[in-house]
């Protein structure tokens, strides 16, 4: 198990499909004409689309091309931190594409979707006993959007109580969305810094909690991969001037089964399916993000909701005080399917175990790699560790240059430049579903990676050199994009 | 990136914590960024502007400077409606790199209080905050 993924090979060049392109081909032969053509209404004609046209040969070739200039989860590991690319297990896609679910139409009525609905529900009630809630809508179609969900919730009960408020407070360590989350409530972010050990310090909140803020959005763990032990008291400091405490449960993957959110003063916490739960994620998408809340903040939740009574289950839309509708039907079904599916299939102490195992190869990489690379906190990580350049400035070696080098290792680069607290981040999270040699073999590939950067930086500077295409120049694809075939 | 002694820092300007740097003439204030900001965030790709007619406090966000790394804000050191903004920088934000003091500037302002300027660092001051 020494041998390097990263090598060179045949790689197959392909074209774009309108330059592969003849005239009159075509996949199909269409039957003769048996009626008299008619000519349309001028008003109903214009010039035809420029479509390629291709045989069925030439678009399976091209497409299968082009997949296999892609790098997924399926063919390496995917360390991409704050990110959760896990392993998405075959049997999700099995049981999603069982004919019960995947012929289902959500215009059948809920008398014909029984399956569908009773699915629904038991999945929010899985997460709700996960994360320590009272209810979860599972209607958002990615994080960003249970963010905003969630914020609307915040302004809602704000709204209810009477007196709306002006601000929210965004620490540092949270996640780069949170702050586009509030400010489309109409919330100015007000932005403070985290201690010395990058945990947020309940007098830096307390210095600017008051009766005309909503609320804090706490990322916990957060994006330096170090749990908030402040928690607590950070949520009570809020709460005692009447505001809310929001929870971005992108990172729960650190805590799934150990902590629950609920009991620690979150009063709204948003989850991402395709991080957590083993749905595809990025391309492979669509995503969810369901939102789960405190008592008090159910009837505020979206319709249409799905309530059983005996055995049956129904949606109902009769919530006066809901903030709407926020997906067609009932968000991405497809996508509720195979969390449900892993959920079941891991069972609580699989779950849990995942949690574990998943903080266990963070800090197994955190302590490997911590003499190679810079490591700013060195605290216990949960899920993901951040590193940066430090020790290689001397050889004018960046961030970026050892990313684009890890191609040619055969992995996937991490998630570099983020958290901004840490200057030329470069954060790991190798996730649970990674055997020791691989991460081992990760590890080897930055020490090499480090000692190249000594030895030849030049090399590294041109990397990557085995993929397709080698260094892009990214700052003329910025500055004089091409957005036209 | 450059080290502090390789900055080019001119006397004749006052500079921010953000990194900005202001110099007035006649009667209108003159706002960059400076050497360190443009070395630190690599190649700049895109300048937003605010327009001019537009009033600021001091402290207020005017606009941001992105590069292949991150987007910054940038913060105005002091009150006033803009009355000049470089357009140059719509289509070669290059300028703020290549030239940040000259034809990379980026807004005129014309200031509600001039004694404002004197809470701005000079030079000393300025490399004094950067070696910490």
């Amino acid at each position: 198990m020494n041998q390097q993924s990263g090598t060179s090979g045949l790689i197959f060049n392909e074209p774009l499909l309108w330059d592969k392109s003849c005239k009159g081909r075509c996949a199909m032969s269409l039957p003769r004409q048996d009626v008299d053509r008619a000519e349309l209404d001028e008003s109903l004609t214009g010039d035809a689309p420029e479509l390629p046209q291709l045989s069925e040969l030439d678009v399976a070739r091209h497409y299968t091309r082009l997949s296999q200039w892609n790098f997924g989860v399926d063919s390496g590991m995917y360390p991409l931190g704050s990110c959760t690319m896990k392993y998405n297990p075959k049997t999700n896609e099995v049981q999603a594409a069982r004919q019960g679910f995947a012929g289902a139409h959500p215009l059948v009525g809920d008398e014909f979707s029984q399956g569908a609905l009773k699915l629904v529900f038991n999945l929010e009630q899985y997460l709700a006993a996960i994360t320590g809630f009272d209810a979860v809508t599972l209607q958002p179609a990615a994080g960003a959007h249970g963010e905003l969900a969630g914020m609307l919730i915040i302004y809602a009960y704000h709204a209810k109580s009477g007196k709306q408020r002006s601000k929210i407070i965004i620490p540092d360590t949270a996640h780069g969305t949170n702050p586009a989350s509030a400010s489309l409530c109409g919330y100015e972010s007000i932005n403070i810094q985290s201690g010395e050990n990058g945990i947020l310090e309940p007098e830096a909140v307390a210095a600017v909690m008051d009766e005309d803020t909503a609320g804090i959005m706490v990322t916990n763990p957060n994006t330096l991969g170090l749990f908030e032990s402040n928690i607590k008291e950070i949520a009570d400091i809020v709460h005692s001037k009447g505001g809310l405490v929001y929870g971005d449960g992108a990172n729960m993957n650190a805590i799934m089964g150990v902590v629950k959110p609920g009991e620690l003063g979150i009063d709204v916490l948003h989850l991402n399916l395709h991080k957590t739960f083993s749905t595809p994620h990025g391309g492979g998408g669509p995503g969810a993000g369901p939102v789960a809340v405190v008592k008090s903040l159910e009837p505020f939740l979206p319709i249409p909701r799905v309530v059983k009574n005996l055995d049956s289950y129904k949606f109902v839309t009769d919530y006066p005080d809901t903030i709407g509708r926020l997906h067609t039907f009932y968000g991405h079904f497809g996508v509720l399917i195979k969390a449900y599916s892993y959920i079941l299939s891991m069972g609580a102490k699989g779950l849990s175990d995942a949690s574990k195992l998943a903080v266990l190869n963070a800090n197994y990489v955190k302590e490997s790699l911590k003499g190679t690379l810079n490591l700013p906190y060195d605290l216990p990580c949960m899920h993901e560790c951040v590193f940066n350049d430090e020790f290689q400035k001397k050889d004018h070696i960046t961030t970026m240059d050892m990313a684009k080098r890890l191609l040619d290792y055969g992995f996937h680069p991490p998630t570099i430049y983020f958290p901004l607290v840490v200057e030329g981040a470069f954060m790991v999270e190798p996730t649970e579903t990674e055997s020791k040699e691989d991460i081992d073999q990760f590890i080897n590939a930055v020490k090499a990676i480090a000692k190249e950067a000594r030895e030849n930086p030049e090399k590294l500077k041109k990397a990557p050199l085995l993929t397709k295409v080698t260094r892009l120049d990214e700052v003329a694809a910025a500055r004089k994009p091409c957005l036209r075939g | 990136m450059k080290e502090i002694s390789d900055l080019n820092l001119p006397d004749d300007v006052k500079y921010t914590k953000d990194h900005e740097w202001a110099k007035l003439d006649s009667d209108i204030v003159t706002i960059g960024i400076n050497d360190y900001a443009q070395d630190q965030l690599g190649e700049i790709v895109f300048v937003e502007l605010p327009e001019v007619g537009d009033t600021f406090s001091e402290g207020d966000e005017f606009g941001s400077v992105e590069s292949v790394k991150a987007v910054s804000e940038m913060y105005i050191p002091i009150s006033g409606e803009i009355v000049g903004i470089n357009e140059a920088l719509e289509d070669a934000p290059e300028l703020v790199n290549e030239s940040c003091y000259d034809n990379g500037w980026i807004i005129k302002v014309k200031p509600d209080d001039v004694a404002q300027l004197d809470n701005l660092m000079d030079k000393p001051a300025y490399l004094d905050m950067l070696k910490g």
